[in-house]
């Protein structure tokens, strides 16, 4: 009896549907938490697993050896390495490919590398506009490497702590 | 028997045998570094140590014969802190740079690091560094990462046969080296890379080309000399990336030459064939595998039309599988033609139709380090047989006296109980000599053959080959033997000798008299195989030398190259010259080779299956273990496609074990062998021992390294100094006797054809000979292997750098 009189009241003074503004009305005056992407990103960690890079050291020569250790490592074996004696009687790599369609991003290469010359960068916008665009080549790698190295020294910096 | 017990397991061991060998044989592992079963004990890297009772400290595993009763803990708290401590000592001066040593991956060091080290260093000094030694064009050294276990060192001493290494220094400061300005010229030498245990010695020709887990095992026969040595191909993306020995105690027991080690860069060589050629109008033009077999086919029809079938000439390779060998001989019986040979460097023909079977090495290769008695004929064993030189080492210092009759005097890095230096025209007396000296021995006095008592009389004894006799018969420097087990073998110089078979004969009725085991070691890796196969002309047909003295309209050439493979280089020549029409089944683009009409590229032998036999009758198969670059198609194959096209019967092989098959009838290849092998000669030959000649003779040796197409090609083993340009090799007094001097320029000349060498002073050459290098493109216009040779003296001018030469001669 009192049941059906209160829900008489209440669909005579549109109680739901105020109920409902009320909740929009809450939403509509909070702060917003959209990110407009590509104005604006959001927060990333200083361990973000993004594009691949090869790293250099200070005085411009490649970090890496060419132990291949992440070729061995990787478990989607999207990286393909060839090596031979560079005229200083050093172990250079020819090619290192990262193949990005097979690459899962776990991390492990940049986990295996001896001497932090493979890591994965912040980026992660890139893209490819045809087949074969997202197999990375050496150079490439290089290229991202030169570029972000700034940030790659910080993010590693931060983190020396814990590796 | 000794009882003892290790980790709880009891078990019996024999007298004498150390803990090491008892925890092998249980499968216990004991980790070890300077340890290894062929190489005698160092006990010196201490890894080894075990706990064993009642013993108050560990002892080294290697070194501690076991006794009845020892109870022996490897994994005891006690071994453990052993095992941990001496981890830790060693690593003190090791690198931590794995993912750059190229040991990386297949590290002794680095496995037990992992299993019996500690987790941490506690280690924060300085470490030590050592200078590198250059040691050769084919072993890398790291000397910083040494830790002393001197295996190399003692394999070199021990199986070597000569210490080119050795350890200077004490303590921190002991560092392997090898002497002031020597390298490591042992033909073994790549064993050293195996046998170190971390990544001091590595392979230079590999260096950081490829990693250890990277690459794929494959099985394999090794193809340059007739040991038959088994081999295991590294291949990584369809490249056969490095070769390493497969075990096998009878035959390469964990070793291999340098030869078979470092031969796989010629695999590789930018000389390689890879689609059919068709010279035309002098030039070389390209063309598809249909073309080149029809046209190929065409031309040998049309000759044998128009000229017979007698005017084609078949050379195989001695180095060719057993498939091809057989394919090659039935495609010219096929077409009527018994011009078929392998027997190319080889001169002497007259044992022909008189042999009961197959020549071959008349023991099996691990008997002969059992060996009382040993006489090598005109063999340069280290040269010809590397590894094979290595057993009769082990014969010598196993007591074994040895005794040589050769032209040359190389040190077979063994001792040597006697030998004659003689002109090889003068080999047959010699063995003459040995022979009669023996039937005077009272115990040997048998009855010869009339035939050779008549012409032993007219031998005269010196006194060293009687005492060759002497020690053949069983009488020693130390003790006498009553049966002593003797083994006379006859090498490639005798093999190639216009008197091989005065020499065989002679070298039979020794061994005849003196009960001995032996027969010939054969250069190539097939040698045995073919002769099994009867690639040798029919009754009518010619042989190897006749097809090139008397040439022929046509050849049809098995993976050969004329000029460098055969015995009379300047008459391959000009055979090749002559000839309307050359088909070349080749590997190779080469030079040797410019007078072929048609290249048909074929698989060298890590990509076709085949079989190889060895020198001990060994029937070995196997099976690619790369794919055929480019268009380049297995040369059974292309045998068989060249003989369907010429409209042959009994082609119809799907597969090489088919070939296989057919070749032995469908039995075991065991039991044909057995049949087949045998050095007996159905009657005597005549013999001349009296021939004196007065002229110069030529050893026309074949280096090593240059022993056929593949090796040619192998870059880092053509950097050894056993590869140098082709000099007048004499003795002092030889080259006084032509009123010479050491470094003079001299003009050889050998029947047309002459070459520009340089007088080089070599006191192991006989007198009256002068060693000639053969196999080489700055010898291939002279003659005769061991033939006569005339120098005359020419001026400096003639005498042109090497790379001006072949670029004149590419030109």
């Amino acid at each position: 009896m009192i049941k059906s009189i209160k829900q008489t009241l209440g669909s005579l003074m549109l109680w739901e549907l105020l109920k409902g503004m009320a909740l929009t009305g809450r939403y509509f005056f909070a702060p917003k938490i959209t990110v407009q992407y590509p104005e604006e990103n959001t927060p990333q960690s200083n361990r973000f697993r993004g594009l691949h890079a090869l790293r250099r050291y200070p005085n411009g020569e490649e970090r890496c050896i060419a132990c291949k250790l992440c070729e061995a490592v990787c478990p989607a074996m999207a990286i393909t390495i060839e090596s031979e004696q560079r005229e200083d009687n050093t172990r250079r790599t020819t090619r290192y490919d990262i193949d990005l369609t097979k690459c899962i991003f776990c991390g492990m290469c940049e986990e295996s590398c001896p001497v932090d010359s493979i890591v994965e960068t912040r980026v992660f916008d890139y893209h490819g506009e045809q087949r074969g665009d997202l197999l990375y080549t050496k150079k490439m790698l290089l290229a991202v490497g030169d570029k972000h190295e700034k940030q790659i020294a910080a993010d590693r910096e931060q983190d020396k702590a814990f590796r | 028997m000794l009882n003892i017990e290790i980790d709880g397991k009891s078990i019996e061991v024999e007298h004498g045998s150390t803990i090491i060998d008892a925890a092998d044989k249980v499968g216990i592992a004991i980790p070890r570094f300077c340890y290894h079963p062929k190489l005698s004990v160092a006990a010196n890297c201490r890894m080894c140590l075990v706990q064993v009772e009642k013993f108050n400290k560990p002892l080294p595993a290697c070194a501690t014969p076991v006794a009845d009763g020892m109870k022996i803990f490897t994994r005891s708290k006690e071994a453990i802190k052993a095992q941990q401590s001496v981890m830790e000592f060693l690593l003190i001066n090791h690198p931590l740079d794995c993912p750059i040593c190229d040991q990386g991956g297949e590290c002794d060091l680095q496995d037990i690091a992992v299993a019996y080290g500690a987790s941490g260093s506690r280690y924060t000094e300085e470490k030590r560094v050592v200078v590198n030694k250059y040691i050769g064009p084919l072993v890398s050294t790291d000397m910083t990462r040494c830790i002393q276990c001197t295996r190399c060192v003692r394999f070199l001493q021990e199986v070597g046969g000569m210490q080119e290494l050795g350890m200077v220094g004490r303590g921190e400061h002991a560092e392997i080296t090898a002497y002031v300005d020597k390298s490591v010229n042992s033909e073994l030498s790549g064993n050293i890379i195996d046998l170190c245990p971390v990544g001091a010695l590595t392979s230079k020709p590999f260096k950081y080309s490829a990693r250890s887990w990277e690459l794929t095992r494959r099985p394999s026969i090794a193809p340059h000399d007739s040991l038959g040595s088994h081999i295991e191909v590294h291949v990584k993306d369809n490249k056969v990336m490095r070769v390493l020995p497969r075990e096998k105690e009878s035959i390469n027991e964990c070793w291999l030459s340098d030869r078979d080690r470092f031969s796989y860069e010629g695999l590789n060589s930018p000389d390689r064939l890879k689609v059919p050629m068709i010279k035309h109008n002098g030039a070389w033009v390209e063309t598809d595998w249909k073309t080149a077999i029809e046209f190929a086919s065409g031309q040998i029809k049309d000759i044998t039309n128009q000229y017979g079938a007698d005017a084609l000439g078949v050379l195989v390779s001695p180095n060719s599988t057993m498939e091809e060998g057989y394919l090659a001989k039935h495609l010219a019986s096929g077409l009527g033609c018994g011009n078929v040979d392998y027997r190319l460097r080889q001169t002497d023909f007259r044992l022909d139709g008189k042999r009961v079977g197959t020549p071959w090495m008349g023991v099996n290769i691990d008997e002969i380090e059992k060996l009382d008695r040993i006489l090598l004929i005109g063999s340069n064993i280290r040269n010809e047989h590397p590894l094979l030189a290595q057993r009769f080492r082990k014969a010598v210092a196993n007591g074994a006296e040895l005794s040589i009759v050769s032209p040359l005097d190389n040190d077979p890095l063994m001792d040597i109980a006697h030998k004659v230096i003689v002109r090889p025209n003068d080999m047959v007396n010699v063995l003459g000599q040995i022979l009669k000296a023996m039937s005077g021995l009272q115990r040997l006095s048998l009855c010869l053959p009339p035939t050779l008592t008549k012409l032993l009389e007219e031998i005269k004894v010196r006194p060293n080959t009687q005492a060759m006799a002497e020690s053949l018969a069983g009488h020693g420097k130390d003790y006498d033997l009553i049966a002593p087990k003797v083994g006379i073998f006859l090498g490639n110089m005798a093999l190639s000798d216009p008197r091989f078979t005065e020499m065989y004969s002679m070298a039979e009725a020794i061994g005849g008299i003196s009960g001995a085991k032996g027969g010939i070691l054969p250069a190539a890796a097939n040698s045995t195989g073919m002769h099994l196969m009867g690639v040798m002309p029919s009754s009518t047909g010619m042989h190897a030398r006749a097809m090139l003295e008397v040439p022929r309209k046509a050849y049809l050439l098995v993976n050969i190259e004329p000029e460098l493979d055969c015995q009379h280089a300047a008459l391959a020549k000009e055979a090749m010259q002559k000839a309307e029409c050359v088909v070349a089944l080749t590997a190779f683009k080469s030079q040797a080779l410019e007078h072929a009409d048609i290249l048909l590229p074929i698989a060298p032998f890590t990509e076709t299956s085949g079989t190889f036999m060895s020198m001990e009758g060994r029937v070995q198969s196997f099976y690619a273990a790369v794919k055929p670059l480019g268009e380049c198609r297995p040369a059974w194959k292309v045998l068989r496609v060249l003989a369907n096209t010429l409209g042959l019967d009994g082609f119809e092989f799907e597969s090489s074990e088919q070939v296989k098959n057919t070749i032995f009838g469908g039995e075991k290849p065991s039991h044909v062998v057995w049949r087949s092998l045998n050095n007996n000669l159905k009657e005597l030959v005549e013999i001349e021992v009296k021939i004196k000649s007065s002229g110069l003779q030529r050893i026309g040796e074949v280096p090593q390294n240059e022993s056929d197409p593949i090796v040619r090609r192998a870059t880092s083993l053509q950097k050894t100094k056993y590869n140098i340009r082709p000099m007048a090799r004499m003795c002092e007094m030889q080259i006084q006797a032509l009123g010479l001097a050491d470094g003079d320029i001299v003009l050889a000349k050998q029947d047309k054809g002459s070459a520009v060498l340089k007088v080089k002073l070599d006191n192991h050459v006989a007198m009256g000979c002068v060693r000639v290098a053969a196999s080489h493109e700055l010898t291939t216009g002279l003659g005769d292997l061991m033939g006569d040779i005339t120098l005359e003296k020419s001026s400096e001018t003639d005498y042109k750098p090497y790379d001006t030469l072949i670029m004149e001669a590419r030109a």
